[in-house]
């Protein structure tokens, strides 16, 4: 068996390899002008040919060989980076996998008559490269995954806002399905308002909620349990016809918490609780236009 | 103070002091013939379930003696804590600090004499 040439074209053709792999790249139907430009692209492809040179003198051609560490990195960043500009897995994998054209034609010169030299090259090449576009691609994928999960983190956080409507009454509205996670936080920071605030009448507000079942039905008890645990009395409000029906018919029983149908109306409950008393002046407002 | 026993845990509580903490308070609500108890546990961290049945049968002995109990200034991850290990603790008045529970206990006595007061108004009536 012939000795391997790739680190040697790599070496010797250094420049026109990394000139034809660029113009490869810019042609091709996957190139994004407007999302990269093409001295991004220049220098992103010279970094990885420098790397992967380097790579490939040690001889090893294991990718998870200590050899390689800086070529994943590269790849690593780069397609984070360029999941964070839109492009698409494919088009990130086939930054690697463009590279297979110049370096093969490369070899096949420097191979001259060499057959079985070639064909050995070559597979070694292909080898090489479609394990660092898979690479791409799980690192591509990571990226996205990680962004999910913070939005996801983001969403919890910012569906739970405690308000405080009145002088000792604070307000959750709940929006959407409520989890056993979610619950969790929802109670968390009820109580923590409510420690801050000092109230003592906390309105749950269920129209966000799209469906009420056995589960939902024992969170919100388990949240209303807490709640009466510190001295504070809930009322549930917001409830859908439809939902009220669901939880008769789930024999939900809600005997022990005060339940009503709107906002407005458990916000008069707590005021008149809490002991206060709204009246509307007429007078002043018949008054007002003649000013 | 006046009719109510307040009750400070400011330690960690544990079995032992919890059974002594029973027979103190039962014995002292005798002794003081006091109208309410006021358990103040803001400074404990950590409530188990048996501290939880506790604070409950303390409840239901104080009533047989005749007075209120408020539990005042659970802190939040206890109240999550005692959810979670399916205590609510039915039957124990709550509140959410010393004062608050004071106004709520003497809401709560004065309902109880009402309702004697209106007894006994309509024996008189009768």
């Amino acid at each position: 068996m012939s000795p391997s040439k790739i680190s040697e074209v790599l070496t010797n053709e250094y420049s026109p390899i990394l000139e034809r792999w660029v113009k490869e790249q810019l042609g091709a139907n996957s190139a994004r002008a407007d999302l990269i430009s093409e001295s991004e692209l220049r220098a992103d492809s010279e970094h990885f040919l420098k790397a992967f040179t380097t790579a490939i003198k040690s001889g090893k051609t294991d990718i998870r060989a200590a050899e390689y560490a800086p070529l994943l990195e590269h790849l690593n960043s780069l397609s984070r980076s360029r999941s964070k500009k839109g492009f698409s897995p494919s088009e990130t994998a086939g930054f690697v996998f463009s590279f297979k054209q110049p370096l093969l034609s490369s070899l096949r010169r420097a191979h001259g008559k060499d057959a079985e030299g070639l064909a050995e090259d070559t597979w070694t090449a292909t080898l090489l490269l479609d394990n660092l576009g898979l690479y791409t691609t799980e690192t591509y994928q990571q990226a996205r995954e990680e962004v999910i999960r913070r939005q996801q983190e983001e969403m919890l956080e910012l569906s739970t806002p405690v308000v405080q409507i009145w002088d000792g009454v604070v307000a959750l509205p709940l929006i959407g399905t409520l989890d056993s996670a979610r619950t969790n936080i929802v109670m968390e920071s009820l109580l923590q308002t409510v420690v801050e605030t000092r109230s003592e009448i906390a309105i749950i507000d269920i129209t966000g909620v799209p469906t009420v079942d056995t589960l939902v039905a024992q969170h919100l008890l388990k949240t209303v349990a807490a709640a009466r645990l510190m001295g504070v009395e809930c009322i549930i409000s917001g409830i859908r016809p439809q939902i009220a029906q669901t939880m008769v018919h789930l024999q939900i029983d809600l005997s022990a918490v005060t339940t009503k149908a709107t906002m407005a109306d458990a916000l008069r409950t707590a005021l008149r609780r809490t002991g206060f008393t709204i009246t509307r002046n007429t007078q002043t407002k018949s008054a007002l236009p003649t000013l | 103070m006046g009719d109510f026993l307040l009750v400070p845990i400011q330690v960690d509580m544990h079995d032992q002091l919890a059974m002594t903490l029973q027979d103190d308070l039962t014995q002292q609500i005798t002794k003081q013939k006091a109208r309410g108890v006021l358990i103040d546990i803001s400074s404990l961290d950590v409530v188990d379930s048996f501290i939880g049945r506790v604070l409950g049968n303390i409840s239901s002995m104080a009533r047989v003696l005749g007075a209120e109990t408020v539990v005042v200034g659970m802190q939040p991850a206890v109240a999550i804590t005692l959810v979670e290990l399916g205590l609510s603790l039915e039957g124990v008045h709550t509140a959410l600090d010393v004062e608050k529970g004071m106004e709520r206990l003497r809401i709560k006595l004065s309902e109880l004499e009402d309702g004697i007061e209106e007894v006994g108004s309509d024996a008189s009536r009768n």
